[in-house]
């Protein structure tokens, strides 16, 4: 986007979730050249780019970074789309009210 | 200045703290994201499968927010001091920072020096790569649609939005970072400081200057 055309800038800043801090710790376990490496920074990019401009727009800077990672491993065979759905779900199920008496 | 330490709470300056001692309804207790939820899906799954293990992502995670930019302001100082450090960092920024026990991460990295005849600045153009062993995460804007494109074509209009404002005569460098080269900025020691020690300097460093949007001033 180098030269393109924008506004003013914003001079915004927030603390990070710790999901955030997750995601940035898995990114640099992944492109670690101990773990192959995996997944390389430019891969992950890559990811980013193959969203398109709609959804970069939509989604926050680690939101885009996570979904990147998912999908990049998915094609390379790490993980398997079957198995992240069935986690995902355990992951939320963790939440859901039945487990979680102050609901 | 570190966003990532919830433990040093600040209680000289009041934000919303409506009762200290009030139960805290944790975190866990609010439903994830879809995208939260994926960062532990891929977590989970990836240490069940050996990629690494939950001790590694917990060190990662600490180890990562230890990196602020005091380090990078300890290397500037260091360098205003010590000619011989400053011409070493300049051309070996690692072997530089590994001297004085500094960790410059897996990437190369170029220290990119000020002089009354350069301003340097940087940006990454394609994503957002950073100087994040020595300056810790980067901040919003430096990732954000306008710096990202802006800053290459026009910078000193840039640079005014922070309040910075280069001479016409000065030349501005700006430096495009990718994921095979990092840039950090060595500013220019400010005038009235020569009574300073190394500790004192340091403590005038601030991320922006190490970025480049702004320059280092002497204490009022």
């Amino acid at each position: 986007m180098g030269g393109l055309d924008a506004g003013p800038v914003a001079r915004t800043e927030h603390t990070f979730e710790p999901w955030e801090n997750k995601t940035d710790a898995i990114v640099r376990l992944l492109s670690n050249p101990k773990s192959g490496p995996l997944m390389r920074i430019d891969e992950l990019r890559r990811g980013i780019e193959d969203m398109g401009p709609g959804i970069y727009d939509e989604l926050t800077y680690y939101e885009r970074w996570i979904a990147s990672v998912a999908n990049v491993l998915i094609e390379k065979g790490v993980i398997h789309v079957d198995e992240l759905g069935r986690k995902l779900e355990e992951v939320k199920a963790r939440h859901t009210p039945a487990s979680s008496p102050e609901h | 200045m570190s966003h990532d330490h919830p433990h040093h709470h600040d209680h000289d300056h009041d934000h919303d703290h409506p009762d200290p001692h009030a139960p805290r309804k944790d975190l866990e207790d609010t439903p994830p994201t879809y995208h939260q939820a994926l960062a532990d899906a891929v977590a989970e799954l990836l240490i069940e499968k050996g990629v690494f293990t939950g001790g590694d992502l917990r060190n990662t995670i600490e180890y990562m927010q230890g990196r602020t930019p005091e380090l990078g302001a300890k290397i500037t100082a260091r360098a205003w001091v010590d000619p011989a450090f400053k011409a070493k960092l300049l051309t070996n920024a690692k072997e530089a920072a590994a001297e004085i026990g500094i960790d410059t991460g897996p990437a190369p990295l170029l220290v990119m020096e000020n002089t009354p005849d350069v301003h340097n600045v940087i940006v990454c153009t394609l994503c957002s790569c950073y100087p994040v062993f020595l300056l810790g995460k980067s901040p919003d804007w430096y990732k954000s649609r306008e710096y990202r494109s802006r800053v290459v074509r026009d910078p000193r209009t840039v640079l005014s939005e922070f309040g910075t404002d280069i001479a016409p005569q000065r030349e501005v460098r700006v430096h495009d970072s990718t994921a095979d080269m990092r840039y950090m900025i060595l500013p220019m020691r400010p005038e009235g400081t020569d009574g300073m020690d190394e500790t004192q300097l340091a403590q005038l460093v601030t991320r922006d200057s190490l970025i480049g949007v702004i320059e280092v001033s002497a204490p009022a």
